[in-house]
């Protein structure tokens, strides 16, 4: 079992997991956030390797994500950042990013790798479900990488089957289909669809991801879901002159 | 026998696939699951050919250029896509395509554009049919291509200034996937070129394959003969190129030339020879060839020519390059600039810079004389004047 299945093993709700760019807002933040998050009471992380057309993402994280590349960052030198994670950081770690940067570094190379610096899990929005079986999923389970897939209110209840069985952690659940950035959208539609979730009652739980920006908006997640996943609102936060303190601020909202 | 056509996967060898975030899922594989069934329609294909004759003006003219064979030794045959409505291959692809949306029951159109052109054939088609129309162009072939803009601004459709990246095909084509992510139900995404998640690219190969249909017919009418000896295309995306080669793509004595832009040099830094420069990756939707840094991030491409200045090829493309099918090669800015004036006072036809890199390449060719060579002329030139007139003084 990994920090990420444990994690979910152990606590069922009000779980908080805040995404990163690595290499933003300076080149050398990637770890110093990292530990600032776990001090301030994240249950895990996901950090972004940056990548040059993140289609999925709005204007916050294409920025951070352009920024960390105009200074240098790459997976490789991510990998370097995380070489001494597990001395300082306890807490679950997600890698995220598209799969063309995992495929120029190689499939095995990067699980190898992720394993070294212990990372438990990975979110590659572009990577589909029939390349991960193909070609990936050995490579994943090998490793103890645990693959997180994304559901929108289109998926359909077969799809959304397939990918309880595929996964090993959570399923990221998408409050709408949207890009990054966006608000929740609390609307009776959106209601009907997270009360749909849970009443399949999968066997992976459900973190709500796209468009959580604040306490309000996090709480009304928890009603439906193990937690929520908080991405643009904090990476708009960070404060580049004193990063560590913009971390501890905007957690003081959730913890 | 190699396939160089699209299996069951999706797959052109080990190209294509269909990599997309789950947001766009569903609207990809209701294409998927649709287009063959809906193209083969007795009904879509009566109304897809009648729009072709009566609308866009088919059967394009296979053109024996008779100054341009003399300079070459062999005969050089123009397939004149650019005497279509709109000036362009790009609205044999947009007809089809919008038929296809109204059939899956979307009202709301959206494109890409590079040099105007795809952008252009898809106002029209949209002002035809009565569909919202929304264009991503990049914010400097906005500036490069202003004629282009205001037809489209006329035609009824909204164009969006993508301002990211390089801010060119590849920033509005990102753009474009963006809006189409935050509208998943009503939009339809019309792509104009052979790129993106399949079924894209094998759907817009059909579509343009009308160019290779009528000149495989017209080739045998003028010259009693099946096979022409070469057929030369650019390659931007790759969609006239494929629609090109389409019918001769199995007829293995026809040699099938790509012409990529090569900007200011292949090793110059700036530049779009994809074949070249690029190496095997994921961009827009499909595994195909792209130019990209060791770390996997998209390089910046240049090319004078808008419509070519793009990072990738379709994943099609890509196949028939590796099989060696197909011989794929660059020509500069210069080198296609000076075609354009050539083909212009031996002719009297101005093309598309795109197109004129096709042309440029004849240059380098070598004849015995006699052979029958076919160029994709996919596009005229009225809309790179101002580019003329800057590099020509005119
Ligand atoms: C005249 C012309 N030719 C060629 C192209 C390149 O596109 P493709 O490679 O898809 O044919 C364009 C694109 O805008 C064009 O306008």
């Amino acid at each position: 079992m990994n920090r990420l299945q444990q994690l979910f093993e152990n606590k069922k709700k009000d779980i908080l997991s805040i995404y990163y760019t690595a290499g933003y807002p300076n080149l050398n933040d990637t770890l110093t956030i990292a530990e600032a998050l776990e001090q301030a009471g994240a249950d895990f992380m996901e950090i972004g390797f940056p990548y040059s057309d993140p289609v999925a993402d709005g204007e916050v994280i294409q920025g951070s994500s352009k920024q960390a590349l105009d200074q240098g960052m790459t997976l490789e030198m991510l990998f370097a950042q995380l070489k001494d994670l597990r001395k300082t950081v306890n807490i679950p770690i997600l890698l995220m990013g598209y799969v063309n940067v995992v495929l120029q570094y190689g499939v095995e190379n990067f699980c190898k790798k992720c394993q070294e610096v212990g990372v438990d899990g990975c979110i590659i929005p572009d990577l589909p479900m029939y390349e991960y079986e193909e070609l990936y999923s050995e490579c994943f389970k090998k490793h103890g990488i645990s693959n997180i897939f994304l559901v929108t209110p289109q998926t359909s209840e077969e799809r959304i089957r397939k990918i309880d069985d595929l996964s090993n952690a959570f399923i990221y659940l998408l409050s709408s289909a949207a890009t990054t950035g966006k608000n929740l959208d609390v609307s009776a539609n959106a209601r009907a669809y997270f009360s749909r979730m849970r009443n399949m009652n999968l066997k992976n739980p459900l973190m709500i991801g796209f468009g959580i920006s604040d306490k309000q908006t996090f709480d009304s997640a928890n009603e439906y879901a193990a937690g929520a996943i908080i991405g643009s609102a904090f990476v708009k936060n960070l404060d580049p002159q004193d990063v560590v303190g913009s971390v501890g601020r905007f957690m003081k909202e959730f913890r | 026998m190699t396939n160089y056509f699209v299996n069951d996967k999706g797959y052109y060898g080990d190209f294509g696939g269909a990599y997309i975030p789950e947001m766009l899922y569903p609207n990809v594989e209701e294409l998927r699951q649709q287009y063959l069934k809906v193209i083969k329609e007795e009904s879509f294909q009566q109304e897809f050919r009648a729009l072709l004759k009566d609308y866009v003006g088919r059967p394009s003219p296979l053109y024996l250029a008779k100054r341009l064979s003399e300079r070459y030794g062999a005969n050089i045959f123009l397939k004149r896509e650019d005497l279509n409505h709109t000036g362009a291959h790009k609205i044999n692809n947009t007809i089809g395509q919008i038929l296809l949306a109204e059939h899956l029951g979307k009202k709301r159109i959206i494109a890409e554009t590079g040099a105007g052109q795809h952008g252009v054939a898809t106002a029209t088609v949209c002002a035809l049919r009565g569909l919202e129309c929304v264009v991503y162009m990049g914010e400097v072939d906005i500036k490069r291509q202003a004629p282009n803009v205001a037809r489209m601004k006329m035609l009824g459709a909204t164009v969006v200034p993508a301002t990211s990246g390089s801010k060119t095909l590849k920033d509005a084509t990102n753009e474009a996937m963006r809006d189409w992510i935050n509208n998943p139900e009503d939009t339809y995404y019309i792509i104009g070129s052979v790129v993106g998640p399949h079924p894209y690219p094998d759907m817009v190969a059909y579509f343009q394959s009308v160019i290779s249909e009528e000149a495989k017919k017209q080739l045998a009418e003028q010259t009693g003969k099946q096979s022409p000896d070469y057929v030369l295309a650019c390659v931007g995306g790759g969609s006239n190129a494929i629609g090109m080669f389409y019918h001769f793509i199995d007829d293995e004595q026809v040699q099938l030339i790509a012409v990529e832009a090569g900007g200011k040099g292949v090793d110059s830094g700036f530049t779009a020879a994809t074949t070249a420069k690029g190496k095997e990756g994921v961009l827009h939707g499909s595994r195909s060839i792209l130019m990209q840094t060791a770390d996997g991030q998209v390089v910046e491409p240049h090319s004078v020519s808008a419509g070519l200045d793009y990072p990738g090829i379709g994943p099609q493309h890509a196949h028939l390059f590796k099989t060696g099918r197909g011989k794929y090669v660059s020509i500069t800015d210069d080198e296609s600039l000076d075609a354009g004036l050539r083909l212009t006072q031996l002719e009297g036809i101005i093309p598309a810079i795109e197109s004129a890199h096709a042309l440029a390449y004849l240059e380098y060719m070598e004849f015995k004389g006699g052979e029958n060579v076919v160029v994709c002329l996919s596009g005229r030139g009225d809309k790179d004047m101002e580019t003329y007139m800057k590099h020509f003084n005119l």
